[in-house]
């Protein structure tokens, strides 16, 4: 059986990226490929990550993120976190995520700012 | 504890979860248990990304207790690296697709109490990580 990794929604020009358990390096490979799919072929203003599912998180993840903000700054969109765990926090802290992208403790909030 | 695994992406999962049990002998708090997932998985993804380069090849982790310190070896006999110094400036990376943050070994330090890592082009990296539990 093929682990459930990503998983997209959309609202309006706003894509949320529900990621996995875990979030690991494994985990990651399809990521890039799949959201360059979403970006090009649709106008997206914000990218929401939800971490709400994920139990681990490491560097691989910290790496996704930072390229998605840079992508996503490049053409003046808006990237942000949601429902982020203890873990996913610290690491989200040691790799100065959260420096740049805004933390939210539900998906409504990161949706509404 | 000995493992040898081959040098797949689906590994880097089993790999932090066997370490985690076969330390839980120690009484760690969740967030010990968190640390030494994360180092294992960082040095685990290491071999297979830069080690192995995504091809074939074994991973050798061994795990042993002394007192309250947990050692973790994480060794791959791959390409190794000429500059380890380097490799382990934080935010260096090899891999120009941006994806990758440069993070790992300062990860792998920030969470265990010592990281050393052997390796020469040729002759594979081996990374020894301790850590005191209950400390």
């Amino acid at each position: 059986m093929e682990k459930e990794t990503f998983t997209y929604e959309a609202r309006g020009q706003i894509l949320i990226i529900h990621l996995p358990r875990e979030l690991d390096h494994h985990n990651c490979r399809n990521l890039r490929y799949e959201t360059d799919l979403l970006l090009s072929e649709n106008y997206i203003s914000k990218v929401i990550f939800d971490f709400s599912r994920t139990e681990f998180m490491d560097s691989s993840g910290i790496g996704v993120l930072l390229n998605r903000y840079k992508q996503m700054a490049g053409s003046g969109g808006k990237v942000a976190i949601c429902g982020a765990g203890a873990q996913v926090k610290r690491i989200l802290t040691m790799g100065g995520v959260c420096r740049l992208i805004k933390n939210f403790d539900t998906k409504e909030a990161a949706i509404a700012d | 504890m000995r493992l040898e695994m081959d040098s797949l992406s689906e590994n880097e999962e089993f790999a932090r979860v066997v370490v985690a049990v076969f330390f839980s002998r120690l009484n760690p708090t969740l967030e010990e248990i968190d640390d030494v997932k994360t180092a294992v998985s960082e040095a685990v993804t290491n071999a297979v990304i830069h080690g192995y380069k995504g091809g074939r090849g074994t991973i050798f982790i061994r795990a042993a207790i002394l007192g309250r310190e947990l050692t973790v070896e994480v060794e791959d006999k791959g390409a190794g690296i000429a500059d380890v110094k380097k490799a382990m400036e934080p935010m260096f990376t090899t891999d120009p697709s941006g994806e990758r943050s440069g993070m790992g070994f300062s990860f792998m330090e920030a969470f265990m109490d010592e990281v050393e890592v052997v390796s020469a082009p040729g002759q594979g990296t081996k990374v020894i990580m301790k850590k005191r539990i209950g400390a």
